[in-house]
């Protein structure tokens, strides 16, 4: 059980460890032009368009959800209805978060927003998929004894490393260095529209996407 | 309580940190006094011999060309013509040698040395002033760079010569509306090649066609930010290199008889392209002097000097051009430029070398002089021997000059070794790092930030030790600082004080961590285990930013960011550890309040810090930065109708300032007694902020707009400011006299029982409901002393027959209340120093204060209720953490940045219009203004260890040890229950503030001593490190305060206990 548990955790993973590979590399083929670099943005929407498909199929297909207990369609469907409202509500969230981290509110809006729905993409959508649209739940899976699974586990570690990467992708912005990637630092203002931080935060939060 | 140990350790941590500093920046920061006078034509120097000194004969040249090449250093004006693999920096100038070859008795190549500081502006200040300039020249014009001292350019612009200048826009902040036309380019880019220079270029050449300049300066760029960007051996820089020489080949073309070209680099570069530092590669720059007449009376001979240090240049141009020697240059005139005596010929109208030295001789001796009468720092015993000197010298010279003799080349040398020996003096006072005293300053600073740590890990230890031993370690001390002292005194002939402090202070900590170390073997291993954790990992980020530039200059987003970071991690540990939303339904039920206080309380703390960023100001170096609007006084606005609005808000938040913290003193019923800090609180804070208020309207009032009371305006802005000053000390001086703000009701029990359920008159004052007066005001200790009032004997204090029940309101916050005051008056004092604007912002600073203070006691009140507490009253250091770095965010949150330009003057005049007289109020009032965060702060940190007693929820607590909760001490009283813990608390609590202080202090030192090569150490890092410390000494001086408040408070409660329970006076 607990062997059969951790393989199915490590493929998923795999599987959307490849499906972030194939979100850089596709485009790359069919879209003109296209780069991490030079068009950070299109490849933000891939990278969390993708990943969001993938773990909604994925978690779906392997049942990790818990179960519910009636199975009746209005059911399901007021279910859906309120993952999809918890989804854009953490949007928002993630936006306010990182505006009060010194983003600026309205300028570079565009980025901001598709950092927040990365970053939902990669923890609340997690959470979505795997603890249903039960915030209290959320809250009690955070603990140093929350966890009741690998799942639970492998869901603190992912999503505690993918905030972490993103905290520490702030960091080079202030610096002087006229990097193209720098966007921000001739204004010397830290706003958080960087490719690199999403190289941090993904080079961190697939860093711990192995098994535990 | 052990008040004395607790106060003396502090101080003892406190001097040892003081030293520190104190050493590293005496030997990093040059300090040398500005002389404020000018030299004139006409000037006679001492001893007179009729006529003037200094313009008497006919300058040698009418005009002159200055080009300056940033960073030229010796090597690229070098040509080689053995070496066939040229560097990308070796022999790329060839014209000079070309000129050298073929035209020796018009040229001459030498080595310009620089002193340190190698830096531009400094450099610049030095061969214009012909002065050695240091970090800190102490003159007036702290708030500007302009350069006030005399120097060559206002010569020229005094005697009517029209400078033209053209290049790094530096000179035109150092020599504001001097020129007669001036083409500034801007120089911050250190990326950028090519605009300064290629500005220069189109101008250059049609100015020098021109008639309309007697002096032109160029000043390049293109070699220096070469050299910062790639380094000398890099191709970029032989493409500039050879661009410099077309450039100088260009210029010689142009030059006319009567002209001379000054050709010179400011400083050198090292091998990685930076400069700053006293290496020979940053020191030694190129000098070439050209004219197209024929200017040295002999060809280069083996005699000639071939090194100039840049001091020289001043006394040279301006003895060449007929203008007086600035009035504090101590340089040497370049005899080669001067014919010899006696054989004037073909120099026209030149001074002779002898002439020359001698008015030079005579103007260095005037300004030692001067310079010897204002400041102390030069060898007395050196001074009189150069005293002596001179007059030797000048008898010889007037005996010479009165026979016409033929003078000596014997006179010649003296007077050079006169001029030499001066100027040797003044280099090792000024131009000097000291590197002995800049490492023992680290290691010192280093070691005291351990002793910190140590000590707030220990304090219980310290306290529980029964030997006070305080005394030993200050008579090793004393004796140590004695020996050092002597030992100077008989190697070296003088005692230097900053050695006698630093063994002093080396060998008392020396024995204090003998003791401990003797006293626990367990620290050992704790102490990296413990500051490895998170809320310690933030102080280290932000001691890392220190060390670099960018984040110096972005300090005020970056400590925003890691504040926040911390202070969201504070719930999120709690919830890590299961607290903050207990799984099961808690009995008391206080949980999930707690918890909710606990969230809302964040979300004001993180607003509050949101919004503090829009009253930032802005550094020079943040291009795009718009000040806040906030930060100018009302009374610049010009819109009446946004300077109502501005006025209306800034009024509208300092009545929430009062009104929020009379609420709570009143909250926690600490207003009901008629001592004098409830009169305070009653009466002096409205009284001070209406006074403000008024203040703040008058300062606005235009000036213009009632002409009829323009006498009574000027009476108010005189006094108004001065009575809020009187109110302040006044109400200060209140609370620390009688601090108890305690209200005893002693009530008949027997005879007036029917008048008790009666609501007490103070009821309505207070305005709060029976209910919570209930929970708050009436501490159930008051049932114990109520027992032993009844049983103990009853002297004649009260009457057997009316036998009280005593009632004491605000006793459980009897500690915190006047804290609170105290700090409540002095931030309405301190905002009086500010700009109105920044109301507001006082008024975010309180809210977040409040915010935090409610965090922290939540989560300890949480974390108590599932009894994870430790024990005791320990602060843990994520809120000291956040404590401490706030101070500094709210330094940026009012306004302020580390630069001098950035102080707030306007601060010195409040209530004085007029200006000061002396130094010190001015000095007060400036630093007051400048580090007010500080201060609040630091005052205020008590309060973290009494809040959570103040907010403690009942029966969470100590409930389990004692099965009567009646018998319980409440809120503050456990305070006196536990006198040591009490004390050890306050010591770790102060210690943990202070260590992470003395660390941001550590780190600054660090980066102004790992960087004083950097291209911004005289820009960013040491203006950061004077702002770092200097908060640092505000703190700690007002952390003391805050100790001996709560010390003070302490010892009243003592006594009223005494004296209302005479004999179990605990
Ligand atoms: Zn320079
Ligand atoms: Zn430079």
């Amino acid at each position: 059980m607990w062997d059969h548990e951790i393989k199915a955790m490590a493929s998923t993973h795999a599987i959307i460890t490849a499906s972030v590979f194939m979100a850089t590399v596709i485009p790359a083929v069919f879209v003109p032009g296209f780069s991490v670099y030079g068009t950070h943005l299109l490849w933000v929407y891939a990278v969390s368009g993708t990943v969001t498909c993938v773990s909604v199929a994925i978690f779906w297909l392997l049942g990790i959800s818990p179960p519910t207990k009636k199975h009746t369609l209005g059911y399901k469907l007021s279910r859906l209805s309120r993952s999809c409202l918890y989804f854009f509500l953490s949007c928002l969230f993630f936006y306010t978060v990182v505006v009060l981290y010194g983003a600026p509110l309205i300028e570079s809006a565009l980025e901001t927003f598709s950092l927040s729905v990365l970053l939902t993409s990669l923890t609340t959508l997690r959470c979505l998929c795997v603890l249903g649209p039960n915030v209290q739940t959320w809250i009690r899976v955070f603990s140093r004894h929350g966890a009741m699974s690998v799942w639970d586990t492998c869901l603190q570690i992912t999503v505690a490393c993918t905030l972490i990467g993103a905290w520490v992708g702030a960091f080079p912005i202030p610096l002087d260095w006229d990097r193209p990637w720098q966007v921000s630092s001739s204004h010397r203002k830290p706003t958080y529209s960087d490719w690199n931080q999403w190289t941090f935060e993904l080079l961190f939060s697939f860093h711990h996407l192995q098994p535990v | 309580m052990k008040g004395t140990r607790v106060l003396s350790l502090l101080l003892w941590l406190c001097l040892m940190y003081f030293v520190g500093i104190y050493l590293f920046v005496g030997g990093f920061l040059l300090v040398r006094m500005e002389v404020n006078r000018t030299s004139t034509c006409g000037d006679i120097l001492e001893p007179g011999d009729g006529s003037g000194d200094f313009c008497g004969s006919q300058p040698r040249f009418r005009r002159a060309v200055l080009i300056i090449i940033d960073a030229l250093k010796i090597d690229f004006a070098r040509f080689d013509p053995s070496n066939t693999a040229p560097r990308p920096y070796e022999n790329k100038i060839p014209v000079l040698e070309e000129t050298l070859s073929s035209r020796p008795l018009q040229s001459r190549l030498y080595t310009f040395r620089a002193d340190p500081p190698t830096t531009t502006m400094q450099r610049i200040k030095g061969f214009t002033t012909g002065s050695l300039p240091t970090f800190v020249d102490v003159g007036n014009n702290f708030a500007s760079s302009a350069i006030l001292e005399d120097n060559l350019i206002q010569q020229f612009g005094k005697t009517g010569k029209r400078v033209v200048f053209m290049g790094d826009d530096t000179w035109e902040s150092l020599f504001p509306k001097k020129f007669h036309r001036s083409l500034p380019f801007p120089s911050f880019n250190v990326k950028d090649l090519h605009t300064v220079d290629n500005g220069i270029l189109q101008h250059l050449y049609t100015t020098m066609m021109g008639d309309d300049w007697d002096v032109l300066v160029a000043h390049f760029l293109g070699v220096d930010h070469c050299g910062h960007r790639f380094g000398p051996d890099h191709p970029a820089m032989a493409d500039k290199l050879t661009q410099m020489d077309s450039v100088i080949r260009s210029v010689i073309d142009r030059l006319q008889n009567d002209t001379l070209l000054v050709l010179m680099g400011d400083h050198g570069m090292t091998d990685t392209g930076d400069h700053g530092g006293e290496s020979q590669k940053e020191t030694d720059a190129t000098l070439f002097l050209y004219s197209p007449s024929p200017i040295f009376p002999a060809p280069l001979s083996q005699t000639e000097p071939d090194v100039v240090p840049q001091t020289d240049l001043v006394p040279t141009l301006a003895l060449l051009l007929g203008v007086p020697i600035p009035y504090s240059s101590v340089g040497q005139v370049l005899l080669p430029l001067f014919s010899p005596h006696g054989q004037t010929g073909s120099a026209v109208g030149g001074l002779s070398q002898l002439e020359a030295l001698w008015i030079n001789a005579k103007q260095v001796n005037r300004f030692l002089e001067t310079y010897s009468s204002m400041a102390k720092d030069i060898p007395p015993e050196s001074l009189s021997q150069l005293q002596q000197e001179f007059s030797r010298l000048s008898s010889e010279y007037l005996l010479t000059a009165r026979e016409s003799r033929l003078p000596s080349s014997h006179l010649v040398s003296a007077l050079q070794a006169y001029l030499t020996s001066v100027r040797d003096i003044c280099r090792a006072t000024w131009a000097r790092f000291n590197p002995v005293k800049m490492a023992a300053g680290l290691v010192l600073l280093a070691s005291v930030c351990l002793v910190c740590f140590l000590m707030s890990e220990l304090s219980p230890a310290l306290m529980r030790e029964k030997t006070a031993g305080l005394l030993a370690p200050l008579v090793v001390a004393l004796a140590v600082g004695a020996c050092a002292a002597a030992a100077q005194l008989l190697t070296r002939g003088y005692v230097e004080t900053a050695w006698c402090l630093a063994a002093g202070a080396f060998s008392s900590e020396i024995l204090f961590f003998w003791r401990v170390s003797k006293a626990s073997k367990l620290s050992r291993w704790l102490v990296l285990r413990r500051l490895l954790t998170p809320p310690l990992m933030v102080p280290l980020l932000r001691c890392a930013s220190l060390l670099s530039d960018s984040y110096v200059i972005a300090e005020g987003r970056v400590i925003t960011f890691l504040v926040l970071s911390l202070v969201i991690y504070i719930p999120i540990h709690l919830n890590w550890n299961g607290l903050l939303l207990p799984p099961s339904p808690d009995p008391l039920k206080s949980a999930g309040k707690e918890s909710g206080i606990l969230l809302a309380c964040l979300g004001v703390l993180i607003g509050s810090m949101y919004l503090s960023l829009s009253f930032h100001g802005c550094r020079e170096e943040q291009g795009f930065c718009q000040p806040s609007p906030f930060l100018s006084p009302l009374s610049r606005l010009q819109d009446s109708q946004l300077k109502n609005l501005y006025y209306i808000l800034s009024v509208i938040s300092l009545g929430v300032f009062a009104y929020l913290l009379r609420h709570c003193l009143c909250h926690y019923g600490n207003l009901n007694s008629s001592g004098g800090a409830v009169f305070t609180a009653r009466w002096i804070l409205p009284l001070l902020s209406v006074c403000l208020a008024l203040h703040w309207a008058v300062s606005a009032t235009p000036e213009d707009s009632f002409r009829k009371l323009s006498e009574l305006i000027r009476l108010a802005q005189l006094a108004l400011p001065r009575a809020a000053f009187c109110l302040l000390g006044l109400g200060l001086c209140l609370i620390w006299l009688d601090p108890l703000t305690v209200f005893v009701k002693a009530r008949a029990t027997s005879s007036s029982r029917s008048s008790a359920p009666a609501l007490p008159r103070y009821r309505a004052s207070t305005g709060i409901s029976p209910q919570a007066e209930l929970r708050h005001l009436i501490p159930q200790i008051y049932h114990r002393m109520r027992r032993s009032l009844e049983d103990g004997e009853l002297s004649g204090g009260i009457e057997a027959d009316n036998r009280p029940t005593v009632e004491a309101y605000g006793l459980g916050t009897v500690y915190s209340a006047p804290v609170l005051l105290f700090w409540g008056m002095l931030g309405v004092g301190l905002l009086l120093l500010h700009p109105e604007g920044m109301a507001l912002s006082f008024l975010l600073l309180l809210l977040e204060m409040g915010a935090l203070l409610h965090i922290h006691a939540s989560s300890v009140n949480l974390s108590g209720a599932h009894g994870a507490s430790t024990g005791g009253f320990t602060v843990p250091w994520a809120p000291i953490v956040v404590w401490s770095l706030a101070a500094t965010q709210f330094f940026h949150a009012t306004g302020h940045l580390p630069t001098f330009p950035s102080i707030q003057w306007g601060a010195a005049f409040v209530g004085f219009p007029d200006g000061h007289t002396g130094t010190f109020l001015p000095a007060l009032l400036v630093s007051l203004n400048t580090f007010a965060s500080h201060i609040l702060f630091a005052v205020g940190c008590p309060l973290l260890l009494l809040w959570p007693l103040v907010r403690e929820v009942r029966g969470s607590r100590g409930g389990r040890a004692c099965g009567e909760e009646g018998e319980d001490a409440v809120m503050e009283m456990r305070l006196r229950e536990n006198p040591e813990q009490f004390s050890s608390a306050l010591l770790q609590l102060s210690a943990r503030y202070l260590f992470i202080h003395g660390v941001q202090v550590f780190s600054s030192v660090c980066a102004a001593a790992i960087l004083r090569r950097h291209l911004m150490v005289w820009k960013v890092f040491a203006p950061k490190l004077m702002f770092e410390a200097l908060g640092f000494l505000v703190s700690s001086t007002v952390l003391l305060i805050g100790v001996t408040l709560v010390l003070r408070v302490d010892m009243a409660v003592s006594r009223w206990f005494k004296r209302l329970i005479p004999d179990a006076a605990r």
